[in-house]
Parts: structure tokens; sequence; C-alpha cells
């Protein structure tokens, strides 16, 4: 292979990771922008929308049941979400450490909750056929470069995702309740806008991606109990460096972290790309600490 | 912030309050512990372990215990945290007086609990394999040493025709180890290393090690992933087109439970190495395949270390009967002096260094989960805790 | 008057524990100094997370350095270096000498020293680099959490350095003494039990002083002591840096103890439990986070074993119980004004603070 279509494939690859980061970190990111709070049991709606894919491949198997896996994790997890908002998130929305470890809590209980009806080994969900190929370049100055056609899927997947939340954002009249309670809070509720009911919205959104997100990684990875751990820091690093739950900024960051894994893990070990990414992001919190993209607000305290 | 100190002295009561001991040998019982991880990372591969080492006792117990005495196991768990280990094998042997201990699982858990043994001159039976490099009296080593499954797997890789070899494992001590030994044989044999790659412990992505493998065209992947990495490795190289069966993998740690999980369709034609397949023949085996399904369903499969588990007790059992004492020192010496005796995994015994003489076996995964057996050593192989072509100078004597 | 019985109770307590060696066995007396020696670490998480506000879900860095800096030592203490002896686990990493980062280590005094600079010292570097830029509250939690998942990676990967993932174990002297036998076991408990009367009383003092009130302060509102005129960065560095240190002696005694540091306690889920701890005990009351400490791990002890799956559903819920209806803690509970009219009031004065802003 060439040297250039190695290195192209590797920026490939970056992109590859940055849609899966996206994915797995663009709810966190909404409701963290909204609410303020960081629900760590993310990682558990990664983990449901896998189970929901496994379930939804046994009532539908064939090439199409993926398809009709994703709504139905989006739904699942949406629902979860919500009840979860509901009982536990929004009575500690004044103070954001406890929900981060009451969330924490409740992803202990849900990881022990699928243990004990999966079983801790973990669920079968491959990849539909039609995925199973590549778009291979075998002339000119790329040739030899090999792009998954799962991957290519992924990477559309998350475009749509994204595109479809910014569509709900800007142009719907709840993504207008939404942008008004997030630049204030006391005036938007003082309009009328029915704050709580827009964080509820918004948070069972977060979780829904998140579920449609793990039915995308398990075509990439396991399902098991814990698989939600894997992709959490991660994603947490996202939501960091993005800013205060703006796409944009989530979008850009998820793409850093991405380009900065792939491109580092030519020259070092996995595990040293690991700590280079978190001295990185350390280090690009001294230049900017508001993240990527910086919200404008009127609050002192945010 | 400023108050009392009651706190303590709950605690210090529930302390007092906490069991106390009793003799192992009440009424015609005699106590040995099984020290298993039942929480944490490691439960989904030492669950099954423990439940395999509980059938042996409940067949010996069946068959009339041992010496007149039924066995009574004392159950702990390890909780996947080696100073867990070491805090309940203390437990075990101090408090519950238990004559021998049957577990571990990971390296780690086995190096914090050899201490306890050795203080207390008590016996561990440990069934996994591991990366060799130890030698304890008070340790009686059953699964493969690198020379009874990483080696014969080269061997039967250069017997195949493999020029070219690509190392790929988690990255912790046995992969680690294990490649070393390798890359030693593959450079004294004359063959070539395409690379050498780890992922943490729990990785998931491989694109740029996948991208690697692509640069470097290896003629096989000799795999020392553990766990889920598997998985994603698996489905990854699928997605990039490179199935089994267009550019082989040799697996060191994925046995019949985790093909079954991951799904045969995705592994069916890899091969693994190990000193026992479910689908070995004999009339031994069948019968400890059909005990253990009665047991725990007809689904259930059972693989390599859960049979070491299982066969420890059984050996342990005889030692106990040959040295006529539940002493860990008599049973020691009587155990390395059995000789063979036929178990699951054929006719197996004990050598001098307490690792166990056993044959290696390559297995291909079947689309039923299943592993046929495509390859065995040509008899049951000596235990080298020390490669000699790595490690020069160093080896291991007990007795 | 209630003073007067909370010191009686305390003597009692102080003495009980002192005593201790000869009224449980030694396998008792081994987890309650382990336990004793968590609580050390406790009491610093109750300092920078119950009167700083800075929650850390990283605590088990620091306790790990701790450890592995007394370890290292203990593993070099049977060794003839001059001979060119190294640990084991060098050998069939394929190492060929000593490292030079290990060379120090050699010598106890060294050792000793580094388990409380080193984390201490560390803590503190990386907190500044942080909140320097005013970064915190829940930025801060997540910051720390994937630090220690790099920590333990890179413990993990760096095996012929660090012993990897099964870290250091098999000790025998500390100063020429055998550390394995039962007198041994013994002077251990004492020291550390030393230790936590020493932090317990040394802690007290620093919230009571000046710092205290400015650490407090700063909790409670950050801006309004800049606007007074302080920086509030160096309070908190200082905070970390002391919960650092603290939970560095804790990790050593604790690797004194159980003979054995590796990296399954320094990793993202080992130090979230630690939180768990001082969330159940109290965060704002320092011997809450000692019997936090010794409550959550007696009963993981009992409970794991006999029903493994119940324990986790149980931490869970304890976790969710502890900070939503009970953010004080059990020690709360026997605080002025009684139980649970304080909950009651902390609930509605944080609700009507969130709807001022």
């Amino acid at each position: 292979m060439h040297e250039s279509a190695f290195l192209l494939g590797q920026v490939f690859n970056g992109f590859s990771v940055a849609s899966l980061f996206i994915l797995a970190a663009l709810g966190l990111a909404l409701s963290f922008g909204l609410m303020r709070v960081i629900n760590m049991a993310h990682g558990e709606m990664l983990m449901l929308g896998g189970y929901l894919a496994y379930m939804t491949l046994q009532i539908v198997p064939g090439p199409l049941g993926i398809l009709v896996a994703m709504p139905v994790a989006f739904l699942g997890a949406g629902l979860l979400g919500g009840i979860l908002e509901w009982a536990v998130i929004h009575r500690l929305s004044a103070r954001p450490l406890d929900t981060l470890l009451a969330t924490w809590g409740v992803s202990l209980v849900l990881q022990q909750a699928a243990r004990n009806l999966f079983g801790a080994i973990g669920v079968e969900v491959t990849a539909p056929r039609w995925l199973n190929h590549t778009v291979s370049v075998h002339s000119g100055y790329f040739k030899g470069l090999d792009l998954p056609d799962t991957r290519i899927f992924i990477l559309i997947v998350a475009a749509f995702v994204l595109g479809g939340i910014a569509l709900l954002i800007n142009k719907t009249r709840l993504g207008l309740y939404v942008r008004a309670v997030n630049q204030d809070r006391a005036t938007a509720a003082a309009m009328g806008v029915n704050a709580r009911l827009i964080d509820l919205a918004v948070f069972a959104l977060g979780t829904g991606v998140a579920g449609l997100a793990g039915v995308i990684l398990a075509l990439l990875g396991p399902v098991t109990p814990t698989v939600g751990q894997n992709y959490i820091v991660p994603a947490f690093l996202v939501v960091i460096l993005g800013g205060l739950g703006s796409l944009v900024g989530t979008t850009i960051a998820s793409l850093m972290i991405g380009l900065f894994t792939a491109l580092i893990e030519i020259f070092v070990d996995v595990s040293v790309a690991q700590v280079l990414l978190l001295v990185f992001v350390i280090l690009f919190i001294q230049i900017r600490p508001q993240g990527v993209i910086t919200v404008r607000t009127r609050a002192l305290e945010g | 912030m400023i108050g009392n100190r009651t706190g303590l002295l709950a605690a210090l009561l529930a302390a007092t309050m906490l069991s106390s001991a009793t003799p192992a040998f009440a009424d015609g019982t005699v106590k040995v512990g099984v020290l298993q991880s039942l929480s944490g990372t490691m439960a989904i591969s030492e669950v099954p372990l423990e439940d395999a080492e509980l059938l042996a006792i409940d067949q010996i117990n069946a068959a009339g215990g041992v010496l007149g005495k039924q066995i009574v196991p004392v159950e702990e768990d390890g909780a996947s945290d080696p100073s867990t280990f070491a805090q309940k094998a203390t437990k075990l042997i101090e408090e519950d007086k238990v004559v021998t201990v049957f577990g571990g699982w990971t390296s780690s858990s086995r190096k914090a609990m050899l201490p306890v043994f050795q203080r207390f001159h008590n016996l561990l039976w440990y069934p996994v394999q591991f990366e060799g490099n130890e030698c304890s009296p008070n340790i009686m080593y059953s699964g493969a040493q690198p020379n009874q499954q990483a080696l014969p797997a080269l061997t039967w890789a250069e017997e195949k025709g493999y020029k070219s070899y690509f190392l790929l494992g988690s990255d912790y001590v046995y992969p680690r180890t294990a490649n070393l030994i390798l890359k030693k044989h593959i450079a004294h044999d004359g063959m070539t290393l395409a690379g050498e790659e780890y992922v943490p412990l729990g990785g998931t992505d491989f694109s740029s090690i996948i991208a690697e493998i692509q640069q470097s065209k290896p003629d096989i992947i000799i795999n020392t992933l553990n766990g889920d990495s598997n998985v994603s490795f698996f489905k990854q190289m699928a997605a990039a087109g490179l199935t089994p069966d267009k550019l082989p993998v040799m697996s060191f740690s994925i046995a019949e439970p985790e093909a079954k999980a991951m799904g045969p369709s995705l592994l069916a034609g890899s091969y693994t190495s190990w000193n026992y397949f479910q689908s070995l023949p004999g009339p031994t085996n069948a019968a400890f395949v059909a005990a253990y399904k009665a047991k725990f369903g007809a689904n259930s499969v059972v693989d390599d270390p859960m049979v070491h588990g299982y066969e420890d007790v059984m050996i342990w059992a005889d030692a106990v009967k040959k040295a006529k004492s539940f002493n860990p020192t008599k049973v020691r010496d009587a155990a390395v002096s059995l000789g063979f005796v036929d178990s699951p995994l054929g006719e197996v015994k004990f050598a001098d260094n307490q690792s166990m003489v056993q044959t290696g076996y390559i297995g291909q995964l079947q689309p039923d989960g299943q592993f046929k057996i495509i390859w065995q050593s040509p008899g049951p192989i000596e235990p080298q805790p020390y490669d000699p072509l790595t490690f020069p100078g160093k080896s291991c004597k007990l007795h | 008057m209630k003073m007067r019985v909370n010191q009686m109770i305390g003597g009692v307590v102080v003495l009980l524990g002192a005593a201790a060696p000869w009224i449980i066995n030694p396998y008792e007396l081994s987890l309650l100094g382990r336990f004793l020696a968590l609580s050390i670490l406790a009491m610093g998480i109750m300092l920078t997370w119950g009167e700083a506000g800075i929650l850390s879900l990283g605590q088990g860095v620091f306790f790990g350095l701790g450890g592995y800096a007394l370890a290292m030592h203990l593993k070099l203490a049977g060794l003839n270096l001059a001979n060119g002896d190294m640990p084991d686990f060098m050998v069939w990493s394929g190492v060929s000498a000593l490292p030079a980062l290990w060379y120090p280590f050699a010598n106890p005094v060294v050792s000793l020293a580094c388990v409380v600079i080193v984390p201490g010292g560390f803590a503190a570097a990386f907190s500044w680099l942080v909140f320097r830029r005013r970064v915190g509250g829940v930025y801060f939690a997540l910051i720390t959490q994937a630090l220690a998942l790099a920590f333990s990676t890179l413990l993990i990967s760096q095996q012929a350095y660090t012993g990897g993932f099964n870290g250091l174990t098999d000790f025998s002297t500390l100063f020429g003494f055998d550390i394995t036998t039962e007198g041994a076991a013994r002077v251990i408990y004492w020291v550390t039990f030393g230790f936590v009367l020493v932090t317990y009383f040394a802690l007290r003092w620093l919230l009571m002083s000046r710092y205290g009130v400015m650490l407090r302060a700063t909790r409670d509102g950050e801006n309004r002591v800049r606007f007074l005129g302080h920086d509030p960065v160096p309070y908190k560095v200082v905070a970390f840096g002391i919960a650092g240190a603290l939970a560095g002696i804790g990790g050593a005694l604790f690797t004194l103890h159980s003979g054995v540091v590796s990296p399954a306690l320094v990793g993202v889920v080992p130090s979230i439990e630690m939180v768990v701890w001082v969330a159940v005990g109290g965060r704002n009351i320092l011997w809450g986070a000692i019997a936090g400490t010794l409550l959550v791990n007696f009963a993981k002890d009992q409970i794991s074993s006999a029903l493994p799956s119940l324990w986790l559903y149980g931490l869970g819920a304890l976790f969710i119980l502890a900070v939503s209806f009970l953010p004080a803690g059990i020690a709360g509970l026997f605080k002025d004004g009684g139980g649970s009219a304080r909950v009651m009031r902390r609930l509605l004065s944080r609700k009507a603070l969130s709807t001022a802003e």
C-alpha cells in the first residue's frame, strides 16, 4: 500500500471514530448545555440501544433489521431517559455534582439489570450482509485504500442525526423554546415557556440519540452489560472540548479527538495515545477554557 | 464538620460481630476454599469456572467423599481485585481453616495470593493458562504454560506454511510475555514478524491496527486480545473485508463460551489453541459434559479453564487418598507422584515443577459454535515455566 | 453538655480502636486496618468535595501513586542491587538493567517522602492547571475521571517499569523488619490508626482556621470571593494537594496491609466508589467520612460474597438515595437540628438559590 493511501486511510479512520464520538456524545452535550447536568448513565443508554437492536433482530431478522432497530432503540432509550429525568434528575437539578453521582448509581443498577436479564457475556448483533463490503481504490495515487461500507454507513447516519437535530433546534417551535431556555431560563419561563417540559423533552431526545448510537456501535463492537463504559470517557472529553451544548462545538470536538487519536496512533501505542489525548485536552483548556464554541451568556455562573 | 466519632464505634462493633472461626474437621467434613470473582469484570469467566469446581466437589461427595469425609466448599468473592483475592485467601486459611483453595483466574490475582499461601504453607490450585515465569511450591498450576498453548500454535502454523506473523494483544502481562516468547521463536525459526500491536484492556477501536495489518499483509494473526475487544476486532475485520477465511486468525483466549456469545458466524473458520475442547472424543469427557449439562442446562458449554478447575479438584482428591492426609505439603508431594490419570482432557499428570503435563490441540471454529480439532501435539507436553530460548538459564526445580 | 457527651464517646472510640488488636482476631484486624487506611483518603475527599466543592473522580490516581511509591521500595528491599538484581517481573518483560526511575526508591526514607510528595505535588500541579483557567465543577470531575482512566491504562501498559496489570506484590521487609508476621501486622495497624487520628485532628484544626473559612467561602460563592479581592485558586489547589497527599498516605498504608498494589485500585470505578464512602458517611463531617468508609467496606465484604448481584444493586441504590435524600450523609442525621428537618431545609434552600440565578 502507498504511504499516501495509508495516511488518507488514517484520516478516514479519524473521521470514522469521530462519527462514533458524535453519536455517543451528542445526547450528553444537548442535556448538558440545557440543564448543566452530566448523565453518567449515558453509557448505559448506548448499552440499551445495543440490546434493543439484539431484540429487534430476533423479531425482524434479515437485511433490513438494523434499519428497524434504529428507531426502536431511539424510542426505547428516549422513554427510559424521560423516566430517568422525571424520577431522579430534575429533583437534583440545582446540584450538578450530585446529579452526576446519582446517575452513576443508576448506571450501576442498569448494568446489573442487563446482566441478570441477558447474561454477563453479552449477546450477538452482527452487521447485515449488505454492509460487509469495502470501497477500494485499485489504481492511482491512493491505490490500495479500502474504505469499509460499515464505516461509511455510520458516517452517513451521524451526518443525518446531526442534520436532524440542527433542523429541530433551529427551525421548529420546540427548538425555539430550547434556545430560549438555553439563553435565559428565568426570562423564558416568565414569557410562558414551560422550562420543566423542555428539560424533559431535551433529555429524552438526548438519550434517544444515545440509544440509536448504541445500535450503530453494535455494528463495530460488542453488546455487553458494560459496553457503555468503553465509550463514556471519550464522550465526556468531547463535551469538555465542545463547549456548552453547541452542536457545532460537539462536532468539531469529536473530529479533533478522532483525528488526534487516529494520527497519533501511527507513532505510538494505543495506550500511550490515550494518555496523550488527556494531555491534549488539558493543554487545550489552557487556551480555550470554555471549549471550542463559546456560548455568550449574561449569567456569571453557568 | 465538627462532631463526635460514633462512626468508629459502630464499625468496631460490626467488626467484632464478624463470623468466628470453626474447625475444618467438624463432624466428618473437611473444608476447602473456592475463591473466584463473583462480581466485577472477571465474574463473566470465573462464575462458570466456579460452577465446574463445585460440580467436581459434588461428584466426589456423592461417591462417598475423601478419607471418609464430605467436602464442604467455602465460597468467597475475589471481586476481580487482586487485593481482595489476597484478603479472602487469608480469611479462608486463617478463619475457615480450609485445607486447600481452588481459585484465581488473572495472573494478578495469583500473584497477590502467592505470598499468602507461602506464609501459611497452604496450597492453591490455579486452573488458567498463563505466561509462566513463576514457580511456587504452594501453587499447583494446571493451566497451560506458554510452551503448551502458544508454542504449539506456532508449531502448527509453521507446519501449515505460514511465514509472516502479526501479533495483536490486549495491553497487559499475558499477551506481552507470550509475544516476547513467540518473537524469539519466530526469529529463531527463520520466520518474519509483520507487526506487533496492543490495545488497552476493553479497547474498542481497531481501525488503525487494521490499516497496519492491511499494509503489512501477514500470513496469519496471532491474537491475544482479551474479552470484549475480540468482538470489536472481529467485527471490524469483517467490515474491512478481512474474514477468517481470507486472513487466518489464531486466538488464545476465545473458547466455547466466548464463541457462543460473539456469534459463531463472525468467527467461523478462525483457529484457537487449547489443551481441551468440548468436542474432544472419549468417554471421560462425554461423561463430564453430560454431567455439566445435566446440572447447568442443555445449552451450557464448557471450556478449557473450567475443565482444569474441575480436574484440579479431582486430582486433589486422588492425592489426598494417596497421601492419606489433608496436610497441604503431603498432598502436594502425592499429587506430583500420582502419574498419568484419565481426565476429560485426556491423559494428564502433574510434573515435578507442579505444572500439568498435557496435550496441545488446535481447533477450528465451526458454524455451530463448537471447535473441530484439526491438529494435536505428538504427545503430552512437559510444562516449561521458563522458556529456555527467551529466558536462558532459568528453571524451576521444586522436588 | 452535648459537647461533653461527644467527647466521651470519642474517647471510648479511640480507646477501642487502640485496643482493637486484643479485641478482634488477626483477620478482622487486617480488614479494619485496610479500611482505616482507606478512611484517610476519604477524609481528603471530605476536604475537597464537602468543604471546597471540588468533586474528584480520580482519587484512585493519588492513592495509587502513594501505594506504588512504597511498593517500589518494598520490592527492592530484598534485592542486592549492586549485584544487578532486579524485580522478577522486569526480567520477564525483557528489561536488562534496573530503570533509573527505580533507583531512588531503594532508599526507604526517599520512598516514604515520595508517598506524600509525589501524589500531593501532582495533585496540586494538576489542579492548578485546571483551576487557573477557571474550569471547575462538573468539568473538573470529568477531567479527573479521564485522568483515572489514563493513569490506569499507563500503569498497565508500562509493564516493564510498573509490573503492569499484575501490579507489585510479594513484599517482605521494611527498614529491615519482617512485615509478614502477626506482630508486624499489629504495628502496621497502630501506625494506620495513628495516622487516622493525626489526620482527623489536623484537618479539624485546618477547617476551623481562617483557611477553612475561605475554602467554604470559595465553595459557596467563588465569584464573590473574587470580588472581595481574594484569589480562590490557591485555596482550592492547596485543598486538592492535601487530599492528594492523604490519598497517597492511605494508598501506602493500604499496600502494607494488603501486601499488593495493582492498577485494579486506581481506575475509574474504584475512584468513584471512594466518593460513595464519603457520600454515605457525610461529606461535611469529618468523622462521617471515616464511618462511611468503614460501613460501606464492611458491608461490601459481607454482602458481595454471599449475594454478588444484590451488592451491585445495593451499591447503585445507596448512591442514588444518599445523594438525593441524604446529602449530609449518615453523619448528618446526628447533627444538631435533627436529620430530616435538615435535609428538607437543605433541599429547599438550594431550590430557592436555583430560581434566584
